[in-house]
């Protein structure tokens, strides 16, 4: 963890406020977006799923550098490949989900380490990338962040009730005339996306726990699928405030202060008495 | 290549029909040539042992999968509501019965209290989904194909997790059902004799189709026998005896049931 911290001081350059600033605000873009699409991998119970697309971030951005084009896209185009592969597998329905993932996660997170390992002219900051650095967001990260979230919660809201109707039955919703395959696949990408987005300020191992601990967090709190969106969204602010002043204070690492804020938020909602919840629920 | 058509007749009597429907998966054909048809108003029984192709034949009728060989025909522009055996809807999901009836189609708040109360579900409509007993989320299954203003209902057990006194309810509801609505109903079961009253045609499955027909018809044919003959009598005993059954042996389809929910009072 060490090397997270003072690779942060050795850019401290600029005034403080300013690095400080914009990784709160990439934080607070980050949480805003992951709430709501979080919902949804808990629901759907797809923790596992998002996992492997974090490991095969690391084969795009290793793409990424090899062919000279933006990190971001590489991970969407390789996040993208490893979605549709999936879907394949599921269609020919020889493996379980869960082995196919790990195949997947695991075969593409190789690949990606041993591109990375060709590229000896470029320094390539493993440990950033494994545990993100939030400190060296930049002001071009920040666009990416909300340009990306801004589009991500449009298709979202648009797709929501047919995703909704097919998370709680897909039989169903098929009869009822959604057009699952389309929708599922919209829902991947969106994912894809969102942990593109994610890589800086987190990193692989952790961008699971940004889409799935504040959304079981407000499980508890939320009386329909809307309402527990919002919340998804407000404690994943909270998470990320709260990180980056343990980081700022205590000079914490910034990514795992977040994760263990949101792990604390979560904990805490767990163990609030039963009756204020359902008030504050129903 | 499969030879596999959906066509939509104009002039046709049916609802939807199937000729000669195979469905394989991998080498073994779960189904073969299987012929069915329901028409408008009329309920069909299809009734089998596991593993007989019950739910494929229905998967297959409603598109859900694609037929090896064989021809589906639908009327045009048919509407179908359709309730699966088992709908569970995992704990983290917020949802209450009038959310889950919502995620169906748009509906009025009126249309929706009055689609609720025909299947005498309408107090649970603020609960939520996953907490509601087996009969009452077969109940709002109903309700929510009921809002789609189907031609056909498709039930894939319709009381699936319902203990005996509530599954002759739910089959009297059927029953009302197709009577209220003039709808055509294709309903998967597992005992003939507690649908017998409300059929009029029992396919009765066996991979292929073992004989069909008229129910009091189907109940002595010696192919139903043959299948049949020791678990119709299993069931007919647990059901004149309904009186003081227990928790014990009416809970082996429930999904996902609440514990401590038996939907008739003991005694």
């Amino acid at each position: 963890m060490k090397t997270l911290t003072t690779k942060s001081q050795d850019i401290m350059g600029p005034p403080m406020d300013d690095f400080v600033g914009r990784a709160l605000v990439a934080g607070l873009g980050l949480a805003l977006v992951a709430g709501p699409l979080g919902c949804f991998v808990v629901w759907r119970r797809m923790a596992y799923f998002g996992a492997t697309l974090a490991h095969a971030a690391l084969l795009g951005i290793a793409l990424g550098f090899l062919f000279d084009v933006s990190p971001t896209l590489g991970i969407i185009f390789v996040c993208t490949a490893v979605s549709f592969a999936l879907v394949g597998f599921q269609r020919q329905k020889k493996l379980s989900d869960d082995t196919v993932l790990g195949i997947l996660a695991h075969g593409a997170l190789a690949a990606g380490l041993i591109v990375i390992s060709f590229m000896e002219q470029l320094r390539v900051d493993l440990l950033g990338y494994l545990f993100g650095d939030i400190l060296a967001v930049t002001t071009i990260d920040i666009v990416w962040i909300y340009g990306c979230g801004a589009v991500s919660l449009v298709v979202l809201a648009l797709i929501w009730r047919p995703l909704l109707s097919m998370t709680v039955n897909e039989d169903m919703a098929r009869v009822e005339g959604v057009p699952i395959t389309r929708v599922r696949l919209v829902f991947m990408l969106l994912i894809a996306v969102v942990i593109a987005v994610a890589m800086k300020i987190v990193g692989i191992l952790l961008i699971v726990s940004v889409l799935i601990i504040p959304s079981a967090a407000a499980r508890r709190l939320s009386a329909s699928p809307e309402q527990m969106a919002v919340f998804a969204a407000m404690i994943g602010c909270v998470a990320v405030a709260g990180g980056m002043a343990s980081s700022m204070t205590w000079d914490t690492p910034a990514g795992p202060s977040i994760v263990t804020v949101a792990a604390l938020v979560f904990f805490m909602v767990m163990f609030l008495p039963a009756r204020t919840v359902r008030r504050s629920g129903r | 290549m499969p030879d596999t058509h959906l066509t939509t007749e104009p002039d046709s009597q049916a609802l939807i029909s199937a000729e000669n429907l195979t469905v394989r998966f991998g080498g073994l054909p779960a189904i073969k040539n299987v012929n069915v048809s329901i028409g408008a108003g009329e309920i069909v029984t299809l009734i089998g042992p596991n593993g007989a192709g019950k739910s494929t034949l229905v998967r297959a009728l409603l598109g859900l999968i694609v037929p090896t060989d064989g021809t589906i025909t639908r009327r045009p522009n048919v509407r179908i509501g359709y309730v699966p055996q088992h709908v569970s809807v995992d704990d983290t999901l917020p949802l209450t019965v009038e959310r889950f009836l919502r995620l169906g189609g748009r509906a009025s708040q009126d249309q929706l209290e009055k689609s609720l109360a025909e299947v005498g579900a309408l107090d649970v409509i603020t609960s939520q989904f996953q907490k509601i007993s087996g009969g009452e989320r077969r109940r709002v299954l109903l309700a929510r194909a009921l809002l789609r203003n189907p031609d056909l209902l498709v039930l894939d057990e319709p009381t699936s997790g319902v203990d005996v006194t509530g599954q002759a309810d739910i089959y009297k509801l059927i029953g009302s059902i197709r009577k209220a609505h003039n709808c055509g109903v294709l309903l998967v079961s597992h005992d003939l004799h507690l649908v017998m009253a409300e059929t009029d045609q029992v396919l009765c499955l066996n991979g292929h189709v073992c004989c069909s027909g008229h129910p009091s018809h189907v109940s002595q044919d010696p192919a139903y026998l043959e299948l049949f003959g020791h678990e119709s009598a299993q069931g007919l005993a647990v059901y004149t005896h309904h009186h003081d059954h227990t928790q014990d042996h009416d809970h082996e389809n429930a999904d996902h049931e609440e514990p401590g929910y038996h939907g008739a009072p003991h005694g």
